[in-house]
C-alpha cells in the first residue's frame, strides 16, 4: 500500500510545475479582459455581448468536448483515454463555472436575438410562428436545464473517479453505466444548446444536421487542448515516462478523425443546401460567403482540414510529443477562426470584421477558464494509479 | 552428427507476450538479426523490438490515394463538362461540391486497393510453402502461444549456442525448423 501511496503523490502535479505558475497570470488576464470588455460594453452595448458570446461558445466547446470524450472513455476505455482522464475530469469540472458564465449572454438576449426582441416579432409572422418555442423564458428555462445536467455529469463523474481511485471496486461499473445514459442525454441536450445558442442567432434559418456540426467541432478543440496539456505535462511533468509515444499516436489518431468528422459534417450541410438550393436555406451560406467572410471560410477549408489531413497523415509527427502538440495548438488557432466563422457573419452578414471586444471578451472568457482548469488539477494524482487498463508496460489496453 | 538436415532456424514457443518481447530484446542485444516473431494478435512492441524498419505500403497507399482521387474528379469532369453536358439547375457544370463524394470513396478505394495488393506485392504472399509450418506446435502461433524463430542466415547463428541461449529465455520449448 505504502507503495501505491508513493504512486500517488509521484504522479501528483507539483506546485511549481509551469501550468501552476501561470494560473495567477490567467486569472489576471482573465480578470483585466472581462474588465476591458464591460468598459466596452458602456461604448457599444450590442457589440459587447456579441463578442462575449462568441468567446464564450469557443472556451464552452472545449468542456462540452471534455464531457463527450470522457464518457466515451468509460464505455470504450483504452490507454489513450487513461492518460488524459485527468485533464478531461479536470475540462469538465469547469461546468459550473462555464453556467456562470453564460450569465451575460442571458442578460444580452434582446441585442443577441431577434427573436427576443418584441418589436421585432411583432414584424415577423415567421418569428411570431416560432415563438412557441424560441422565447425568453423557455429559452432560459432549457438553458437551466442544459447546466444541471451537464454539472450532475460532471459531479457525479468526478465524484465516482476519486471514489475509484480510493480503491472502491464498483465505481468503475458506476462510471461505466453513467457514461452510456450520460452520452444520449448529452447528445440531446447539446444539440438543443447548439440550436438555442447559436443556430437562433438567425431564426429563419434551420439545418438538422447543425447540433453535430458543432459537436465535431468541440470534439476537436477538446482533443487538440488535451494533446497540448497532456504534452505540457510529459515534457516536465509527472508523466513524462508514463505517457508513451504509442499514447500520443492514439491521441493524434482521434485528433485526426475528428479533422475528418469536422470536414465531413460540415460539407454534408454545404452540399445538401447546395443541392437544395432553396430561399430558406441558402442564406445562412451566403452571408459568410461574401464581404470578405468567404476568404474566412476558404482560411478554414486549407487550414480546418486540408492541412492538418495531410499532416496527421505521417506516423512519425503523431508519435512525437513535441510536433503532434504544435499540430494541435494550430489546430486550436483554427478552431477560434472556425467558431468565430459560425457565430459573427450573424451579426455582420456579407461584411468581414474583427472587433477589439472580440479580442477582449475571448481572452477574458479564456483567463478565468483556464484558471478554472488548472485549478482541477491540484491535489489529485494525473493518472488513475489503479486503472486496470493503464498500460503497465505501455501497451493498449 | 556431420550429415543433418538442413535446417530453417530454431523456433522457440513463448507462453507470454512479455517473455517474447524480453527475448527478442536479449537477442539483438547479442547481435542476431535474421528472426521473426508470430503472435495471435498483433503486438506494437513486438516488431518496434524487431527492429522492422518501414515498408514502401504506407508511400504506395498515399500515391493510390492520389491517383483516386485525380481519377474520381477527372472521371466527373469529363462526364458532365465534355462528355455529356447536362444543365442541372442552372448549377455549373463542373460543381466542386456535387463533385467532393465521389471524389473521396474513389480516394478511399484506390488507397485501400493500393494497400491490400501493395501489401501481398511486397511480402510474397500466398506462399503455398514456408518451412515454419514445419513445427508441428506452430498452429498454436494462431491461438494462445507466441513463437519467435531465429534464422540459419543470421551470421550468429549456430545450432548448439543458438538453442542454448533460447533455451535460457523461459521458452515453453525450444524446436528445430526443417527447411
Amino acid at each position: 500500500m505504502s507503495s501505491a501511496m508513493d504512486d500517488r503523490s509521484r504522479l501528483m502535479l507539483p506546485a511549481d510545475h509551469p501550468l501552476f505558475r501561470v494560473r495567477p497570470l490567467a486569472l489576471g488576464a482573465g480578470a483585466i479582459g472581462l474588465a476591458v470588455s464591460l468598459a466596452g460594453a458602456l461604448i457599444d452595448t450590442t457589440q459587447f455581448f456579441q463578442s462575449y458570446l462568441f468567446g464564450f461558445l469557443f472556451w464552452f466547446g472545449i468542456a462540452m468536448g471534455s464531457l463527450a470524450l470522457l464518457m466515451i472513455y468509460h464505455v470504450t476505455g483504452g490507454a489513450w483515454g487513461s492518460v488524459i482522464r485527468r485533464s478531461l475530469e479536470s475540462a469538465v469540472r469547469t461546468i459550473p463555472v462555464l453556467a456562470v458564465l453564460f450569465i451575460p449572454v442571458v442578460v444580452g438576449l434582446q441585442s443577441l436575438y431577434e427573436w427576443a426582441d418584441a418589436a421585432k416579432v411583432a414584424h415577423d409572422p415567421l418569428l411570431q410562428h416560432k415563438s412557441v418555442y424560441l422565447n425568453v423564458p423557455f429559452f432560459i428555462g432549457r438553458a437551466v436545464l442544459y447546466f444541471v445536467v451537464w454539472t450532475l455529469l460532471a459531479v457525479f463523474l468526478s465524484r465516482w473517479s476519486e471514489a475509484q481511485e480510493n480503491g472502491e471496486p464498483r465505481a468503475i461499473g458506476w462510471l461505466e453505466n453513467l457514461s452510456r445514459g450520460g452520452l444520449v442525454a448529452l447528445g440531446l441536450t447539446f444539440t438543443f444548446a447548439a440550436v438555442d445558442w447559436a443556430m437562433s442567432l438567425e431564426p429563419h434559418w434551420y439545418s438538422t444536421l447543425y447540433g453535430v456540426l458543432v459537436m465535431g467541432g468541440c470534439l476537436l478543440s477538446a482533443m487538440a487542448f488535451m494533446i497540448q496539456v497532456t504534452a505540457l505535462l510529459t515534457k516536465n511533468g509527472p508523466l513524462s515516462g508514463v505517457v508513451q509515444p504509442m499514447q500520443f499516436h492514439d491521441l493524434g489518431k482521434l485528433m485526426f478523425a475528428f479533422v475528418m468528422l469536422w470536414a465531413y459534417f460540415s460539407l454534408s450541410q454545404l452540399l445538401i443546401i447546395w443541392s437544395g438550393n432553396l430561399p430558406e436555406e441558402t442564406p445562412w451560406y451566403l452571408k459568410r460567403m461574401s464581404g470578405g467572410w468567404e476568404y474566412l471560410g476558404l482560411c478554414l477549408i486549407l487550414f480546418h482540414f486540408a492541412l492538418p489531413f495531410v499532416i496527421l497523415l505521417s506516423r512519425d509527427i503523431k508519435r512525437n510529443a513535441r510536433l503532434i502538440a504544435t499540430v494541435a495548438l494550430f489546430i486550436l488557432c483554427v478552431r477560434v477562426l472556425e467558431v468565430y466563422w459560425l457565430i459573427t457573419p450573424a451579426f455582420s452578414p456579407h461584411h468581414a470584421r474583427v472587433h477589439w471586444l472580440d479580442v477582449t471578451a475571448w481572452l477574458g472568457v479564456g483567463g478565468v477558464w483556464l484558471w478554472a482548469f488548472t485549478g482541477g488539477l491540484r491535489g489529485r494524482a494525473l493518472i488513475v494509479w489503479n486503472d486496470p487498463s493503464l498500460p503497465a508496460a505501455g501497451g493498449h489496453a | 552428427m556431420t550429415a543433418r538436415v538442413p535446417v530453417y532456424g530454431l523456433m522457440a514457443e513463448f507462453a507470454d507476450v512479455n517473455h517474447l518481447i524480453e527475448a527478442i530484446r536479449k537477442l539483438r542485444q547479442m547481435g542476431y538479426r535474421r528472426m521473426d516473431a508470430f503472435t495471435p494478435f498483433p503486438v506494437e512492441e513486438v516488431w518496434e523490438e524487431l527492429g522492422v524498419h518501414r515498408n514502401m505500403v504506407s508511400f504506395l497507399v498515399f500515391c493510390g490515394g492520389l491517383a483516386g482521387c485525380l481519377f474520381g474528379i477527372g472521371l466527373q469532369y469529363w462526364t458532365s463538362v465534355i462528355d455529356y453536358p447536362i444543365n442541372v439547375g442552372g448549377r455549373p457544370l463542373f460543381s466542386v461540391p456535387a463533385f467532393v463524394p465521389i471524389t473521396f470513396e474513389c480516394t478511399v478505394l484506390f488507397a485501400a486497393l493500393t494497400a491490400v495488393l501493395g501489401m501481398l506485392a511486397l511480402n510474397g504472399l500466398p506462399a503455398p510453402y514456408h518451412p515454419v509450418f514445419n513445427v508441428p506446435r506452430f498452429a498454436l502461433a494462431s491461438r494462445d502461444r507466441f513463437f519467435l524463430c531465429v534464422e540459419s542466415t543470421d551470421p550468429l547463428f549456430d545450432r548448439e549456442g543458438t538453442r542454448r541461449v533460447l533455451e535460457s529465455l523461459s521458452p515453453v520449448s525450444v524446436a528445430e525448423v526443417p527447411d
